[in-house]
């Protein structure tokens, strides 16, 4: 049963790369690179080096503009959800700064911070702060009045309310909001890096097309940023585990 | 402020003073919600004294005001006015020696059975922590579910949880809004024995509310019956059964008999 549940997947995915492979051979002109030319163009990006330089600039970035982001906005958005005034007043403008997608900043990011890695880390920034600020804001929102309530008659201080139901309350939200941001931030870096940056896995992508059609290292590029993503999800999923399994050792304590 | 003197007069908690064992005062209690620009009249002037060790249920129909009244006296409100006093001392807000029990819903999903029963135990040393834990694990029955969470248990499981989460802090009142309201009738049942137990080996002061005629008549020393809104109190019924209480003793019909007649409910269905 576990088997089979692993065996049909990685069939569908053999099944799916020799079906590129034949039909990029089968057909007249060349509108992609073959599966085994990607994996040549991968190896050859490892031996110049650029492999690992550009996976790690990338990863600076997001990590960077998602963390800031993440120190600001959480705080920020669950001050807003408590209390409830502040929420009304500064909601409106939230929704209409969410419609805007975060490349429409990249003119302002670069006349903010020039050419380079600021810009590139603001945008991510500023496509993962206001995600997480609506997330927080809505899990401050929804703690229960009952559990609060229950909170205050034990004779809890506001600042043990905080650390003792405020914050496991929102905490499983909080991580769903992390993971699909993070997944957010990594879309933006890519964008951020064809246009502000030389570095990192979306300038690979432009600089490959740019300095001589080599689309075997583009289509190398977007399967390495689809594998990091992957890897990054995996990592949040997995941190979300581990914090559920924290309660329940600290609740038994 | 000239009506202020008139109304120390009447005040309840001064004209029955307040004896030894008196252990709640409500005197004149007025609430008034604004909704909507709009004023809505809940309380009128109620008066009620509730002694040490009394189980008290206020009756009334659903949306009467008496779960507001509970809040009052809770401190989880204020009162528009009106004077609330328990042990002789105005209520300013939740206190931990007066535990409300909400419906299920109020136990902590993040916290296991242990962890809800010691929540406000923070203040106490560690053995004696782990002595009230294990002690109310016993009393509520629910030996065994230690490290479950609540969305492993049932509700009666979690409404027993409840109660012995606000039992462990040993508090000198219990408020409970309706506490069986969620449960299955056969559940209900067992957990007004449950709390009739453990009312009678820990002597607190229970204010219970309900909208069951029935569940009053089994639990309570009197029975408190509210109006529709704006509530006031009708009547106080003094239920002067011996517990256990025989369900289907003469006495029990007249008396459940006689709250119909006060909520005005026909005796047929």
């Amino acid at each position: 049963m576990r088997n089979s549940s692993k065996l049909l997947p990685l069939g569908v995915f053999a099944a799916l790369t020799l079906a590129w492979h034949a039909a990029v051979v089968s057909s007249e002109q060349r509108l992609l690179p073959t599966p085994w030319e990607v994996v040549l163009g991968i190896a050859e990006l490892a031996q110049r080096g650029l492999l690992i330089k550009y996976v790690v600039a990338s990863l600076f970035r997001v990590t960077w503009g998602f963390a800031v982001a993440a120190l600001l906005a959480i705080p920020f958005g669950l001050f807003l959800g408590w209390y409830r005034r502040g929420e009304a007043a500064v909601n409106p403008f939230l929704q209409i700064l969410r419609p805007i997608s975060p490349l429409a900043w990249i003119p302002i990011s670069i006349l903010w911070f020039g050419v380079g890695d600021g810009a590139a880390i603001y945008l991510i920034f500023l496509a993962s702060f206001l995600p997480l600020a609506v997330t927080a804001m809505n899990a401050g929102r929804n703690v229960l009045d009952v559990h609060l309530n229950a909170g205050r008659n034990f004779g809890l201080s506001q600042t043990q309310l905080i650390l003792r139901v405020l914050y496991p309350s929102v905490l499983p939200q909080l991580i769903v909001g992390l993971r699909i941001t993070l997944g957010i931030a990594w879309l933006v870096v890519v964008a951020a890096e064809m246009i502000a940056v030389n570095s990192g896995l979306g300038f690979l992508i432009v600089d490959a097309r740019n300095a001589g059609n080599r689309y075997d290292l583009v289509v190398a590029g977007m399967l390495m940023i689809g594998l990091i993503g992957l890897l990054l999800d995996a990592g949040m999923r997995s941190l979300a585990n581990l914090k559920i399994l924290r309660w329940g050792r600290a609740a038994s304590s | 402020m000239g009506p202020r003197r008139l109304e120390l007069t009447l005040d309840h908690c001064v004209s029955y003073p307040a004896s030894n064992s008196t252990k709640l005062c409500v005197s004149g209690v007025n609430k008034t919600f604004r909704r909507d620009g709009k004023s809505v009249h809940v309380l009128e002037d109620i008066d009620l004294t509730v002694r040490e060790g009394e189980f008290v249920c206020i009756l009334g129909p659903s949306g009467c005001g008496k779960s507001t009244l509970l809040n009052i006296v809770g401190g989880f409100t204020t009162a528009t006015s009106g004077r609330v006093e328990i042990d002789g001392e105005p209520v300013r807000g939740p206190d931990p020696r007066r535990i409300f029990v909400f419906q299920e819903r109020g136990v902590f999903p993040w916290l296991t059975v242990e962890g809800n029963i010691s929540f406000g135990l923070f203040k106490l040393p560690k053995h004696e922590r782990e002595r009230r834990v294990s002690h109310y694990v016993h009393m509520v029955g629910l030996k065994g579910f230690e490290q479950s969470y609540p969305h492993e248990l049932s509700g009666g499981m979690k409404q027993r949880l409840e109660v012995a989460r606000a039992l462990a802090v040993n508090p000198d009142m219990l408020f409970l809004d309706e506490p069986f309201g969620a449960l299955d009738s056969i559940t209900r049942l067992l957990m007004r024995g449950e709390l009739l137990r453990i009312w009678q080996a820990e002597r607190k002061t229970i204010l219970f509310v309900t909208h069951d005629i029935d569940e009053s008549v089994q639990l309570a020393d009197r029975v408190v019956v509210m109006s529709a809104r704006p509530a006031t109190i009708r009547t106080i019924i003094d239920i002067d059964i011996p517990h256990p209480r025989e369900l289907s003793s003469r006495r029990y019909l007249e008396l459940r008999d006689g709250l119909l007649d006060e909520i005005g409910l026909a005796h047929k269905v």
